[in-house]
């Protein structure tokens, strides 16, 4: 099938228009990191190693691929500091953290780039389901994560409030590879537990983050109770994980939710992100669609590309499988190409988000097995 | 291609997840299997007791009935297996292509399994010890005894996480059908086959369809089978065993370390008992708990050992459609590369000695698989590492050990054969906890006589003794 049969004339219009900002977000985006007046300590030494001059050189969004990829073991250790663009000395400063169960995590530093991904994410929630004021529930992890703060903010956007569990997927993943399984099961339930006591104590909970496990776990639960995520007054779910599947998805939709939106359930949307990129969103779902799950990044400020296995600066076609690699343009944080340990197929742009998307993401099967998924 | 769809509760279920069954060699895609996870799982096994209910319509005699007909089903007939119907020599060419095991193997392990649903009377009776199944059923009775006895059942339903690679463990889970204790299976993905076909048979001799579920999966599948099952079966390594070891809810089957153990008294005549040694070693491709891993004795061992070396250490890999061919493939050759660097490390140990050394390389890797040949290792004491190894293949070790040390220096032993005419060495090895299949003479280690339990008897598994006491209640008097 043709690129032409794939993509209507006018969402066709739209992309090339989105393009030509990511171009232009990207020159700005290189000018910023790499300037001596306002970058940071880190890409302003890096810009001395590369070939190139990135403030002379860099005039396209394609141009990035003239850096090397961006390597994650660069995120270990300190000092933090050396992250902050200069442009931003004196904001206050968040760390946030990744891994971490042994060894030194990686971190990244934030000023204000998860509530800016996160009001431009609340934008795409209707309001039917996820209502401002109502208040939230976070059913996620806690501690240096990203996510906790992230879904307070878009609580707090929307004009509600946001309840939060105590959750240590350092100590999950600890528990998984020890095979104290019990243990694991305990902490699962102690988890769900508080989820349940805060939904069931009149605070007009409408809205939630639940990865899928704890969403899973949280509408056995409830069941156990006699009651239902749906009884329980939740309208609208934004998940996140890995391990969403389409299978997965029916299942939740069909047994877990109530049925479908349009027969009454509860509505969810799946979303991917992790803590370099931010919020990838989800095209909305659907039985017709094969409960296919698609990913569409928050262009310009990130990118989403599926990369062939043996040649990361080469895209993929439409339908294809490759490697998924991301980029983030923001004037906290530049990431000129990363490789994620995710692989999936690549989506053609539609109307809401006239750019390419990812789909069917999954682990990458040369690093699957060493990979533990699902962890919360 | 046929798919292989989960199974709920009887009601077959369209996943929209597959995993690809390859073949062994050519790495082909051969058949589809529909997922599904864990919630999947825990949402089913909150019905589980509608499953006993369906079973408790059935009289245990009707269903032993059942069994005998499902029996000759799953032997000979043809049968709904997925979408597609299976006939015998399907069954045995796709088994025989994702495991890796050889056909005329699969066709053994499939009359084994043929075997204990045929005779599963005989077997529960003596399992029982001769109770009426009624008593199990209604959960009280009387025996004849004007006592009152009780069992109660301790699980609606027995779940099991099936292995991937050895088709002849099936035999264990079959009894709790007549048991009226319903199923809720985790295939192995490369051996998908026996379940469903098992399955199949039963619901088509007329078992309520209702009574079985089976679910293909990941990890998280089979971890919610084993946390939400009262009681649940599980097959893996050694180091499975141990993560479930003190939990009454989980059974859980690793590696055998079967031994034979020659006395005094006889080990001058060892090569009397050279055949039954060698069967031992490599029947089923030395695949299965059962097999011979270590040949103790005090004399002659080193003699012993090249015996059975020049016997086996021949054998090649052979086609899987070759009757002559005895050895399976890894269908993971990294198990196989896995495994013969830990069989190197073992014979780097001073007072080991590989005695099929002169037969040619032992590691054979192929595209998409990898076969470890037969190994015969001698070592000089009880104290080497090698003497408490077990390996998915032909391989032993011959143990020189006094007859003396033996019972206390042999660790686990899932079937000890003891061959000896010692009363005394009889008489101490009855005794020794280490052994849980005891021959006493030469009896191969394979050959189990079903009439027995094995590993822990499903009927105290499932079963609890009690106490029940009845007494009439009073008629209030008229005032």
């Amino acid at each position: 099938m043709s690129t032409a049969d794939l993509i209507p004339a006018d969402v066709a219009q739209k992309a090339v228009d989105a393009r030509a900002k990511l171009d232009e977000h990207t020159v700005k985006t290189v000018q910023w990191h790499f300037d001596d007046r306002t970058g940071s300590p880190f890409w302003l030494a890096k810009k001395a190693e590369l070939k190139f001059d990135p403030l002379t050189e860099v005039k396209c969004f394609d141009d990035l691929k003239k850096f090397p990829l961006f390597e994650d073991d660069w995120l270990r250790g300190g000092p933090i500091n050396r992250w902050v663009p200069k442009g931003h000395s004196g904001k206050p400063v968040y760390v946030f953290e990744t891994g971490g169960t042994t060894g030194t995590p990686k971190s990244r530093m934030v000023i204000e780039d998860h509530w800016k991904d996160y009001e431009l994410f609340s934008e795409t929630l209707p309001d039917q389901y996820f209502p401002k004021g109502s208040n939230w529930l976070m059913l996620g992890p806690s501690g240096p994560r990203r996510l906790r703060l992230a879904i307070e903010h878009l609580a707090q956007f929307r004009g509600g409030i946001c309840f939060c569990i105590d959750l240590d997927p350092r100590w999950v993943i600890k528990l998984i590879k020890k095979g104290w399984m019990e243990h694991l099961e305990e902490y699962k339930k102690h988890c769900i537990d508080q989820a349940v006591t805060i939904l069931t104590s009149g605070h007009d909970i409408k809205c939630m983050f639940a990865t899928p496990k704890l969403l899973e776990g949280l509408g056995e639960a409830l069941e156990a109770r006699g009651t239902s995520i749906q009884e329980v007054g939740i309208t609208g779910i934004f998940s996140g994980g890995t391990e969403f599947t389409p299978q997965w998805t029916r299942f939740a939709v069909e047994e877990l939710l109530g049925g479908p939106v349009s027969e009454g359930g509860v509505f969810m949307t799946p979303t991917y992100g992790n803590t370099l990129m931010g919020l990838a969103c989800g095209k909305p779902i659907s039985a017709a669609d094969g409960y296919k799950i698609s990913y569409y990044a928050p262009q310009p400020r990130a990118v989403t590309e599926v990369v062939s296995f043996d040649d990361d600066n080469q895209v993929v076609g439409y339908g294809e499988t490759g490697r998924v690699k991301l980029y983030t343009l923001t004037d906290e944080f530049f990431m000129p190409g990363f490789l994620e340990r995710d692989e999936g197929e690549r989506e053609a742009p539609f109307d809401t988000f006239p750019w390419d998307g990812v789909s069917g993401v999954r682990p990458y099967h040369k690093l699957a097995s060493g990979t533990t998924v699902g962890v919360y | 291609m046929i798919t292989l769809s989960p199974l709920r509760w009887g009601k077959p279920y369209d996943s929209l997840d597959f995993i690809d069954v390859v073949h062994f060699d050519t790495g082909e895609p051969m058949a589809k299997i529909g997922t599904v996870g864990g919630g999947v799982v825990t949402r089913d096994l909150r019905q589980a007791e509608k499953a006993r209910d369906a079973l408790l319509q059935v009289s245990p005699s009707e269903l032993l009935k059942m069994c005998a007909k499902a029996a000759e089903l799953f032997k000979s007939g043809d049968l709904p297996v997925g979408d597609k119907v299976q006939s015998v020599d399907d069954f045995v060419h796709q088994q025989s292509a994702s495991t890796g095991l050889p056909e005329h193997m699969c066709r053994g392990n499939m009359d084994k399994n043929a075997f204990v649903l045929a005779n599963m009377e005989q077997i529960l009776q003596c399992l029982t010890r001769g109770l009426d199944l009624s008593i199990l059923s209604r959960g009280f009775g009387d025996e004849g005894r004007g006592v009152t006895v009780s069992f109660q059942a301790q699980t609606p339903i027995l779940g099991a996480v099936l292995p991937n690679n050895s088709p002849g463990v099936h035999t264990l889970w079959l009894p709790a059908i007549p048991l009226q204790v319903g199923l809720a299976l985790k295939p192995g993905s490369q051996e998908p086959w026996t379940p469903y076909r098992m399955i199949s048979a039963f619901i088509q001799a007329g078992v309520p369809a209702e009574a079985f579920s089976l679910y293909p999966g990941g990890h998280d599948t089979g971890g919610a089978l084993l946390s939400k099952c009262s009681r649940s079966m599980i097959f893996g390594s050694a180091q499975t065993v141990a993560q479930h070891a003190g939990n009454p809810r989980v059974q859980a089957h690793g590696p055998g370390f079967s031994k034979i153990l020659i006395g005094d008294d006889v080990v001058d005549d060892w090569e009397l008992f050279l055949d039954m040694m060698v069967e031992s070693v490599l029947s089923n491709s030395g695949r299965s708990c059962i097999n011979c891993s270590g040949i103790w004795a005090s004399r002659h061992t080193r003699e012993i050992a090249a015996a059975i070396a020049e016997r086996i250490g021949p054998v090649d890999v052979l086609p899987p459609s070759d009757p002559e061919s005895k050895l399976a493939a890894f269908s993971n050759p990294a198990m196989a590369t896995g495994t013969y660097a830990m069989v190197k490390q073992d014979l780097a140990e001073s007072g080991v000695t590989d005695l099929t050394a002169k037969f040619g390389e032992k590691l054979i890797e192929k595209k998409h698989c990898a076969y470890l040949r037969p190994m015969v290792v001698h070592a000089d004491s009880p104290d080497r590492g090698v003497a408490a190894k077990e390996y998915m293949f032909p391989f032993v070790s011959v143990v020189q050990c006094p007859q003396a040390e033996m019972l206390r220096r042999i660790g686990p032993t899932l079937v000890g054969t003891v061959i000896t005419r010692d009363q005394k060495l009889i008489e101490a090895a009855g005794r020794c906890v280490e052994i849980d299949r005891l021959n006493i003479g030469p009896i191969a280690t394979n050959r189990l006589n079903w009439l027995q339990p094995h590993e822990g008897n499903i009927i105290d598994f499932l079963f609890r003794s009690r106490a029940y006491q009845i007494a009439e209640v009073p008629v209030a008097s008229m005032a």
